[in-house]
């Protein structure tokens, strides 16, 4: 049992959580995540450590309440508990002095690439983040970035908030305006990354992505995450999650993530109106 | 009670073990097996012919007293024959359904040379089962407290066993677990219908009641590493893993939706209880009214192709590229499948996975193959047959061919030795590795094997870790 020390929405259905988690805290390195059960019959869902406190036993996740697990996760309020946080696991983000790196954030993804743009300004890089969203609501961590990095770039796919377009958009104005790109880390959903891959590509630049593929154990045991990367299968929660954007099969990765549609959708209506089942 | 003639004795057949209707058991996850009556256990024990030197134990990973319980039995003292199976086995409910005995112990009874050997597993779990219903499980006498502490890493099979017999031993000691529920294998591989989660459960509560400390969520190499465990806490350390990741075939498709590793599979429906989705939230790809095939010819292929039937599925099929002698299955799983209605495709390999545009899995391309001479495993090596491809409809497939091993331990713990495949290098004769204080066995160094002698391995371990913590003594 791991104790929720804050939780608050910090956009519309996304949340925030600080977790009593010590040894998890004392260990993490950026790129890393935990696996999560809310209760006892829960599925466990992969979750990227967004920050921690090594101080106070913390770490941070940002949730985004999709499917039924993180819709009961983003119900849960700060001193609730949540069952099972195992961690960290995964392999650390590969962090050097690259020159200019650009850390890419879409939506709840920006929550992803914080601790590793922490990282690159650590490690000495000009680091620059481009963070974008649909809308206005759900552009997130804008001041924890700014607080960081040397250059920040907010988009919106509707034009509510910073440049109208997205983050590719701003990635190819960079590239065009003649900025010399070192490193691109690009974390959002699968489209976006995608498309920040095909932007990067004809300039060489060196781009990673964080895959987030559907996982049972996380620990190297089951095989369920595995995708394709370089015309080789790697298993993402032991050989990732951070992987050659230039390699990955994206399409393969949409296509598996879909596997469980149906169930989930069924999940999900059960959970947010569990009559209508009982009156069918 | 009287005494029988040797020639008494062995006019005795062996006794059939009760077990549910095949028709009604494939809709159900309930054990298959019912065990013995009192009645059955006592006249199968009646059949041991008490030998001066019983070369039945010989062939125990574990040592079991064999004749010494088996003829408490006969005399009916139960409880008695339950005592005497723990001096040697933690877990003997759970080696009483799941060890190969008839590989092990049961080949060497001199009964079957002639007749159908005793049926010791039978009786083990017999005496283990009675045990627990009637008294619950007693304690063993614990040895006063040695003050020494050992780190078991994996509360699996092999974790399991060193975990107790160091504990009787006076020694503290804490398993840490990976997963959030303990037992390994034992819970996550092994379906309910061939063990009980319910009986796991209660022999690994019994750990606890001797002093054994677990620890769920703990992933050793990234929450502490084995160095850690060693200077911060502990005397030693042994390392039971177990299987890691699971091999493919490295075929065209195997990525396409409908196609699970034997690992995913099991774990979904074994620990996750995809079974009772939507009541527990992890679901499994839909089995009802589908054609399932398993590829694999081992206990794990047999338990996955039984799942797919109780899910369901309207043909499940077991494809194996050798024949059904070379399968490595236990004979009883083999017949317990058939009995199911599962179809055995023998002397058949996939080529290629086929799908549709969106990956979903819709047939596959299969080769018939025919055996040539012995290779290296002492088995007729299998030769394809050119012209002899067709296609097969198939929803869902489970690949079940083994595994290979966890790099987590081996990323983090690099200065110890390890073969070319990833598992750790001991010495067989006390399980040390080459890193002083550490220990390990189980699968994590024989690669995918039983749970037996996972649980023999974690027994030889004991011994020398409770010498390397008393005596301090050289590596």
């Amino acid at each position: 049992m791991q104790k929720i020390i804050f939780a608050e929405f910090i956009a519309t259905d996304i949340k925030k959580f600080v977790i009593e988690a010590p040894k998890i805290a004392g260990k993490r390195k950026a790129g890393q995540f935990v696996i999560i059960r809310i209760k006892e019959g829960g599925e466990r869902i992969p979750l990227t450590i967004a920050d921690s406190d090594s101080d106070k036993g913390t770490i941070t996740i940002i949730v985004q309440g999709i499917g039924k697990t993180t819709k009961e996760l983003n119900s849960l309020k700060t001193g609730d508990t949540i069952m099972d946080v195992v961690g960290p696991l995964g392999k650390p983000s590969h962090i050097e002095n690259f020159g200019t790196a650009v850390s890419i954030g879409g939506g709840v993804g920006t929550a992803i690439a914080f601790p590793t743009a922490v990282a690159l300004k650590e490690a000495g890089n000009y680091t620059i983040s481009i963070i974008g969203g649909r809308t206005k609501e759900l552009v997130i961590l804008e001041d924890e970035m700014r607080e960081i990095c040397d250059e920040v770039h907010v988009t919106t796919d509707d034009g509510s908030y910073g440049e109208k377009g997205f983050v590719t958009k701003k990635l190819q104005d960079l590239i065009d305006s003649g900025k010399k790109i070192d490193f691109v880390l690009a974390i959002g959903p699968i489209p976006m990354m995608k498309a920040v891959a095909d932007v990067t590509r004809p300039h060489g630049i060196q781009t990673v992505v964080s895959l987030n593929p559907i996982m049972v154990d996380g620990t190297g045991m089951c095989g369920g995450c595995r995708a394709t990367v370089g015309d080789k299968t790697v298993f993402v929660c032991v050989d990732g999650p951070e992987f050659d954007a230039h390699k990955v099969d994206f399409n393969e990765l949409v296509n598996r993530n879909k596997s469980y549609e149906f169930f989930e959708k069924e999940s999900l209506e059960e959970f947010e109106c569990p009559s209508k089942k009982a009156s069918n | 009670m009287e005494e029988l003639t040797n020639k008494e004795r062995m006019q005795i057949p062996r006794q059939k073990m009760p077990e549910q209707d095949p028709e009604k058991r494939k809709k159900n996850f309930k054990e298959v097996n019912l065990g013995f009556t009192e009645e059955l256990a006592i006249k199968e024990a009646m059949r041991c012919l008490q030998c001066p030197k019983p070369v039945c134990i010989s062939g125990c990973p574990v040592d079991i007293k064999i004749d010494e319980f088996i003829g408490l039995i006969a005399q009916g003292d139960f409880l008695g024959a339950a005592a005497k199976l723990k001096e040697d086995n933690a877990l003997p409910a759970i080696c009483g359904r799941v060890c190969p005995q008839e590989e092990q112990c049961e080949i060497k009874c001199v009964i079957g040379k002639k007749n159908d050997p005793v049926a010791i597993g039978r009786l083990e779990r017999f005496a283990a089962d009675y045990e627990r219903e009637h008294t619950g499980i007693r304690k063993p006498e614990i040895k006063a407290k040695t003050g020494k502490k050992v780190a078991i890493v994996g509360s699996g099979p092999a974790g399991l066993s060193c975990a107790g017999d160091l504990a009787k031993m006076g020694h503290d000691v804490t398993v840490f677990e990976a997963l959030h529920e303990l037992g390994g294998v034992l819970v996550y591989g092994i379906p309910e219908f061939r063990l009980p989660k319910e009986i796991v459960r209660i022999e690994i509560e019994s750990l606890k009641d001797i002093g054994v400390e677990f620890k769920t969520n703990s992933v050793i190499g990234f929450s502490d590493t084995i160095d850690e465990l060693l200077e911060n806490e502990y005397d030693a350390a042994f390392i039971g893993v177990g299987a890691g990741l699971p091999n493919f075939m490295r075929i065209p498709g195997e990525n396409m939706i409908g196609v699970y590793s034997a690992n995913e599979f099991l774990t979904r429906v074994n620990l996750m209880k995809a079974y009772k989705f939507p009541e527990y939230d992890t679901p499994v790809l839909n089995c009802k009214d589908k054609n399932v095939a398993v590829f694999g010819g081992g206990n794990t292929a047999m338990d996955a192709v039984r799942i797919s039937k109780r899910l369901g599925a309207k043909n499940s099929y077991i494809i194996y590229r050798r024949s059904e002698v070379e399968m490595p299955a236990r004979i009883e799983e083999v017949h317990h499948a058939k009995e199911e209605g599962i179809e055995f495709i023998m002397l058949t390999n996939p080529l290629e996975f086929i799908g549709d545009e969106e990956d979903w899995l819709k047939a596959v391309k299969l080769q018939k193959m025919e055996l040539g001479e012995p290779d290296d495993s002492g088995r007729r090596r299998p030769i394809p047959i050119e012209g002899s491809e067709y296609v097969m409809d198939l929803d869902m497939t489970v690949i079940a061919i083994g595994n290979g091993s966890n790099p987590i331990i081996q990323k983090t713990t690099p200065d110890m030795e390890y073969n070319k495949w990833g598992n750790i290098v001991v010495d067989e004769e006390t399980m040390k590795t080459s890193k002083k204080g550490v220990f390990a066995g189980g699968d994590i160094v024989t690669g995918g094997a039983t749970v037996i002698l996972a649980m023999g391995a974690g027994r030889v371990a004991t011994k020398a870790i409770d010498e390397y913590i008393m005596n301090s003594s050289e590596w």
